[in-house]
């Protein structure tokens, strides 16, 4: 009995899954839609590119500062046993641009940003908000989604470039001044070594991840059911979600993209 | 009167998974009428008005407006529809990130070329009609229960609609406000000469503002007539339902 409601349950759960999976994909395709309907809500978009980008920006500086100097740390103690530790600077640049400045960072923004749309729009939702927009003939995923939408896939390359230059940077400070590197070692071994394509595919990431965080925030926004309490569950699942499906799609991106 | 009605709703049917609330429902509102739908809380008064304004699928059924079959499959106009009408919602569902007159010339800045001056001033003289002048730039926030649902009626006829929705419009305020907004219906239907839909199980508001009332149960309209008819319906439901007891056919279910 106990396995036969296991597998009950494993069932339940990948038809939940794929429940989700396929509103996403409605949400998504209304949105694309919604991208040509004119008038384009300008005002709305550069609200939000504000939210989601000047107003995460300290906090993807701070992930990113401290990223670069625990890399340049690590690396450091690991290359010097086959003494490697003049290619710390290289180590520090590759994993930032391609990896960890648009993983971590879109990770960070999931967490700000994509929770508060899931509230914002949870709130609108069971307030009856949604509902109004619709009555004052206004398509509310034009009005609410697109912007967020647009503006998330805009701002994330923007704050990933911070991260990569300040992973950098902070990777130097601790290489030069913690680990006794010369600054001419670091900074030549990034140049180096580091491609354009290192940057710019780490950039294509962070667009994708944008659409990610925007598209599961709103859709656990726009959907919730149940008062404050189905609004606290949308705000979590917004974040769970959005980082687990950046993760994920992060290997294929890696996979087929580099 | 004219020859066709303002809404007409045949045989509507809605059902949220198992869970039946509208079992082929009929209603025709004529211009100019306000007609007041009454029932027990959760029977689906809101789920009713939800699908006339389109913002709820009928599973099946036709609604009409004027003359329009909105429920056509296919049917892409149901913008151009919902501008006819102006709803109030129960808890006002004001946008709280918009101030006051951002909220009530909503439909204006995006449905009209005005400026946002006029839109102001246009915001300015609906609020002055539900009695609230000079709180344009107030946040939602900062009002009080019966602020906020003047202020939605203020947005619901900033457009000037044919028809009103009103979804509980004294639920939860005392009895002198909701007097006050139940004038205020009726100060609208004279002025403007719209008609409404009222959902409402609060009686004295009920007799006061209706042409005809009709009671839903059951996912349908049991019985429709005056307020005097309906006050002397010798239909048990009803007796039991505007006589407020617990005893009666209705049960709790």
């Amino acid at each position: 009995m106990r396995l036969l409601s296991g597998i009950n349950w494993i069932g339940t759960q990948t038809l939940h899954y794929l429940d989700e999976a396929g509103v996403s994909l409605l949400l998504l395709l209304k949105v694309l839609r919604g991208l040509f309907k004119r008038p384009f809500p300008f005002r709305l978009t550069t609200q939000q590119m504000e939210e989601v980008g000047v107003r995460s920006l300290p906090v993807v500086i701070i992930t990113a500062i401290f990223t670069g100097a625990v890399l340049a740390l690590q690396t450091y103690s690991g290359f010097k046993r086959f003494g490697a530790e003049g290619l710390v600077g290289t180590v520090v640049a590759l994993s930032m641009t391609r990896e960890l400045g648009p993983v971590l960072a879109s990770i960070m923004v999931a967490g700000r940003v994509g929770s508060s749309m899931a509230a914002e729009l949870g709130t609108m939702r069971v307030t009856e908000q949604i509902d109004a927009l619709i009555t004052l003939a206004t398509d509310p995923v034009h009005y609410l989604v697109v912007p967020r939408f647009v503006a998330s896939l805009i701002m994330l390359p923007f704050l990933v470039v911070f991260a990569d230059l300040l992973g950098i940077i902070g990777g130097y400070i601790v290489a030069v001044n913690v680990l006794g590197t010369s600054s001419t070692t670091y900074i030549n071994r990034t140049l180096q070594y580091l491609e354009f394509s290192d940057v710019s595919v780490g950039l294509v990431k962070a667009a994708v991840f944008g659409m990610i965080i925007a598209l599961i925030g709103c859709q656990m926004g726009f959907y919730t059911e149940g008062g404050a309490e189905g609004v606290g569950r949308a705000t979590t699942r917004a974040v769970v979600g959005a980082s687990i499906l950046i993760l994920i799609s992060n290997y294929f991106l890696t996979a087929f993209l580099f | 009167m004219s020859d066709q009605p303002t809404i007409r709703v045949r045989d509507l049917k809605k059902a949220f998974g198992t869970k039946v609330v509208l079992d082929g429902a009929n209603l025709e509102v004529w211009p100019g009428e306000s007609v007041v739908v009454i029932g027990q809380s959760g029977v689906g008064k809101s789920v009713l008005i939800k699908c006339i304004i389109g913002i709820l699928t009928p599973d099946a059924g036709t609604i009409e407006i004027d003359g329009e079959l909105t429920t056509e499959a296919g049917f892409r106009n149901m913008d151009a529809v919902r501008r006819k009408f102006g709803m109030l919602f129960q808890y006002a569902a004001l946008f709280d990130s918009l101030k006051v007159w951002e909220n009530v010339g909503f439909g204006l800045m995006r449905h009209s070329n005005l400026k946002p001056d006029k839109v102001r001033e246009v915001a300015e003289e609906k609020l002055r009609m539900v009695g609230l002048p000079g709180i344009l730039d107030l946040m939602p926030s900062e009002l009080s229960g019966g602020m906020r649902k003047r202020v939605g009626l203020a947005r619901a006829i900033a457009m000037e609609p044919k028809i009103i929705l009103y979804d509980e419009p004294t639920t939860g305020l005392d009895p002198i406000r909701a007097d006050s907004i139940n004038d205020l219906i009726i100060q609208l239907r004279e002025e403007l000469g719209v008609a409404s839909i009222t959902i409402t199980h609060d009686m004295t508001s009920a007799y006061k503002i209706a042409d005809r009332i009709t009671m839903l149960y059951k996912g349908k309209l049991i019985a429709t007539g005056t307020p005097d008819e309906i006050r002397g319906s010798d239909n048990p439901y009803i007796q039991q339902f505007i006589h407020g007891r617990a005893e009666g056919p209705i049960r709790d279910e």
